[in-house]
């Protein structure tokens, strides 16, 4: 069974915005709200990073547990979704959120806060697949279509990684292989588990780590 | 002195019938899976698999995955 994961290589993201782009233009999402940012850590530093952040479709997901009237769900995939129809929008879970991935589109003559919307994973809703109900409230469903989601496979760096947990964290390692850096910033053993063949241990920490 | 009494043990027993009270929120509607396919234009659909066979669509998501991977696209592999 895949688990769907997304991971972003902070050496090879160019903050060009092209993922932010694609999920904007593919899923519809309404003016002023952004499913996925590219944030850029130390800007304006020589040596300045970015990675693109969206929901993280976390195992064990603080918004799920937060929701007062439980509008969440998790696909057998591990993608977390939620339901627009139960959602009250009271934004517990934009709180609870690590990666400030919920977002709450400004509707109505007062800017009245609408009903959370973040990101799918291209993986729709509970509408029927595909149905125009779904696209309308939740973006594409391109999961069911045997896609990927649109912002990993527009990545033009192929920075943003996108699929089972597994395969791009083979790809991932691969690459820190080849380049010879890179898994410090990631935690190797931790976030990717060991290798499968060959390469490099993961170095033991010298000093003690909080 | 019982009519009080009687009072209050009905006062109180209707209070505590609010506690038995189910939310009346909306419920979530299940979801299909996305091996299933989409109901939506055929022609989105990408070929390799068949909608409703899971293992056929989890082998086109790996495999469509490795398109991430430009090494293997390159002559040289590392």
């Amino acid at each position: 069974m895949a688990r769907m994961k997304f991971i972003c290589d902070a050496e090879r993201c160019i903050e060009c915005n092209g993922c932010v782009t694609a999920c904007k233009a593919e899923n519809n999402v309404p003016w002023g709200v952004n499913r996925r940012r590219v944030v850029t850590l130390n800007d304006g530093v020589a040596g300045e990073k970015s990675i693109s952040v969206a929901c993280m479709h976390c195992s064990d997901a603080p918004c799920m547990a937060v929701c007062p009237v439980d509008c969440f769900y998790r696909t057998d995939e591990g993608v977390v979704l939620h339901d627009k129809d139960v959602c009250i929008g009271c934004g517990y879970c934009s709180y609870a959120c690590p990666f400030g991935a919920p977002q709450f589109p400004s509707n109505g003559t007062f800017g009245l806060r609408g009903k959370m919307d973040k990101c799918t994973f291209c993986a729709g809703g509970p509408e029927a697949n595909g149905s125009p109900a779904e696209f309308e409230k939740y973006g594409r469903n391109r999961l069911s279509e045997g896609k990927l989601p649109a912002c990993a496979e527009m990545c033009s760096t192929k920075a943003l990684l996108g699929g089972d947990g597994d395969v791009v964290a083979d790809i991932f390692r691969n690459r820190v292989l080849v380049r010879g850096k890179g898994s410090e910033v990631w935690g190797w053993g931790t976030a990717y588990g060991k290798p499968a063949t060959g390469g490099p241990q993961q170095p033991k920490p010298e000093g003690k780590k909080s | 002195m019982m009519r009080t009494t009687a009072l209050l043990l009905t006062c109180a027993a209707l209070t505590l019938v609010a506690c038995g009270e189910k939310t009346a929120g909306a419920a979530k509607k299940a979801d299909v899976p996305a091996f299933q396919g989409s109901t939506g234009v055929g022609a989105y659909t990408a070929s390799g698999w068949k909608p409703g066979d899971q293992s056929a669509w989890d082998q086109q998501l790996r495999t469509r995955a490795q398109g991430q991977n430009e090494y293997n696209r390159t002559s040289t592999q590392p």
